[in-house]
C-alpha cells in the first residue's frame, strides 16, 4: 500500500463527486455530524449502531457486515472514499473495519471533514438514496487485528505503540480531553509502549505529514522497523489513525490495531501498568 | 471561572465537582462561528484534544489541573491561540474572538 492508494485530496473529491464507481462514506464520533451537513452525495455509516455488535463487545459479525453494505448500497466493485471528523479518527477506523472485512479499494480523504470545513467547500443535507447490493465479505483478517493476550505476549519483543495524549499515557488523563474523565479502569499505559500520540502524525488542518516527516517520528520515538508492531489507544479508533499511518502510507509489512485498547487493557486483572512518562521495563 | 454563565453551555447532568472544565464559544463580531475547531494542547504545547464548535459557537472539554492552550482553527482566520488554566471543581469560560 501506498499515499497514491490510500489517499485522497479534497480537490479529487470534488472532482469524483458525480462517478458512480465511487462511494462516499462519513463517518464521525459525533454520529449527527452527518445530518448537519455532509459532502454531496455521501452516505452515513454510525460506528456505535452499524459497526458494533449491540449485546457483547465485538464488531458485527461477516453475514451482517454484508447486510449492512448490501442494504446502504456499497458494492464489492465500489471505491470507499472514508472521511469524518476529529481529524478522521473514525474514518480510519472504518477504513480499518473495511480492511478487516476485505474491501479491495478503500480510501481516506486527506484531512476529512475539517479540511473540507476549512476550505470552506459545499456541504448539503440532501440524503442520497442508493440501490442495494448484494455485498460478499471477506472472513476477519486477523493479520491486522491484535486482542489482548497477543498484546500483552508483545511487551519488550515487539513495537507497542501508545497513540493517546501524553496526558493520557502518563496516567494524569483517563480519556479523551473533550470527554467526561470518570472511567472505571486503571490509568497509565502498557509497559515498553513507546507514547507518540496520533497528532503526530496530522497537520493542523488534519491531512496527513509527509512521509519522510512520518517515518522520522517513528524511528525518533524509537519504533524499531525491524519488529512486528501492535498500535493502541483508548477504544481503537486514534490507533487505526496510527495503523493507516504505518500499514498504509509507510507500507509496514505487519502492524496490527488493538481494538480492545486501554478500555480493555486498563481493566485486566494482574496485567502490569506503568505510570508516568517513562516507558517501562518488560 | 465560576459555574455556568448566562448563554453559556449548560452543565446539567455533568458532575462539575469531579471534573476541570474549559467551555466557551468562537466569535467573529458579534456573531458566534459554528464551523471552527478548537484544539486544547497541554503545557508543552502537545496536542489533547480537539472539538468542532456547535451552530452557537460553544465548545466544551474536560482537561486536568494545570496550564493549557486553546488553539482556534476557523475558515478564513488565521489561528488564534488562548492560554487558560483549569482546575478540577471549576469551569474556565473563554470567549475566543477570530
Amino acid at each position: 500500500m501506498s499515499r497514491e492508494n490510500a489517499l485522497v485530496s479534497a480537490d479529487w473529491v470534488e472532482e469524483h463527486l458525480d462517478d458512480d464507481s465511487i462511494v462516499l462514506i462519513e463517518v464521525d464520533e459525533d454520529t449527527t455530524s452527518y445530518d448537519k451537513g455532509h459532502i454531496r452525495g455521501a452516505i452515513k455509516l454510525d460506528w456505535t449502531t452499524d459497526l458494533q455488535d449491540q449485546v457483547r463487545r465485538d464488531f458485527v459479525n461477516k453475514e451482517q457486515f454484508e447486510a449492512l453494505l448490501s442494504e446502504r448500497g456499497v458494492g464489492n466493485d465500489h471505491t470507499v472514499v472514508l472521511y469524518g471528523g476529529n481529524n478522521n479518527w473514525f474514518a480510519a477506523y472504518a477504513y480499518w473495519y473495511f480492511k478487516l472485512y476485505g474491501h479491495q479499494d478503500v480510501k481516506l480523504l486527506d484531512g476529512g471533514r475539517k479540511k473540507w470545513e476549512l476550505d470552506s467547500r459545499e456541504l448539503t443535507d440532501a440524503t442520497p438514496t442508493r440501490e442495494k447490493t448484494s455485498y460478499t465479505a471477506q472472513e476477519q483478517d486477523h493479520s491486522i487485528r491484535a486482542f489482548r493476550d497477543e498484546t500483552v505476549a508483545a511487551i519488550g519483543t515487539q513495537n507497542l505503540v501508545d497513540v493517546r495524549s501524553p496526558d493520557e499515557y502518563s496516567g494524569r488523563l483517563m480519556a479523551p480531553a473533550h470527554l467526561p474523565q470518570e472511567q472505571a479502569q486503571r490509568a497509565g499505559h502498557i509497559p515498553t509502549a513507546a507514547n507518540v500520540p496520533w497528532s503526530k502524525a496530522a497537520n493542523d488542518d488534519g491531512t496527513f505529514k509527509s512521509d519522510e516527516e512520518l517515518k522520522e517520528i517513528y524511528t525518533e520515538a524509537g519504533v524499531d522497523w525491524s519488529k512486528d508492531t501492535i498500535a493502541y489507544c483508548r477504544i481503537g479508533e486514534r490507533s487505526s489513525h496510527t495503523w493507516f499511518v504505518l500499514k498504509e502510507l509507510l507500507g509496514q509489512d505487519n502492524v496490527k490495531n488493538y481494538d480492545g485498547s486501554w478500555t480493555e487493557y486498563g481493566s485486566l486483572v494482574g496485567v502490569p501498568v506503568v505510570l508516568g512518562e517513562e516507558k517501562g521495563e518488560a | 471561572m465560576c459555574g455556568a454563565t448566562e448563554g453559556g453551555l449548560s452543565l446539567d447532568g455533568i458532575d462539575v465537582a469531579k471534573e476541570a472544565i474549559i467551555q466557551g464559544r468562537v466569535v467573529r463580531g458579534e456573531e458566534p462561528v459554528g464551523n471552527a475547531y478548537v484544539r486544547l494542547l497541554d503545557r508543552t504545547g502537545e496536542f489533547t484534544a480537539e472539538v468542532p464548535t456547535s451552530a452557537t459557537g460553544h465548545f466544551r472539554f474536560f482537561a486536568g489541573n494545570g496550564d493549557w492552550t486553546l488553539r482556534t482553527l476557523a475558515p478564513k482566520a488565521d489561528p488564534v491561540d488562548t492560554a487558560v488554566t483549569a482546575r478540577k471543581g471549576s469551569v474556565a469560560e473563554v470567549e475566543v474572538a477570530v
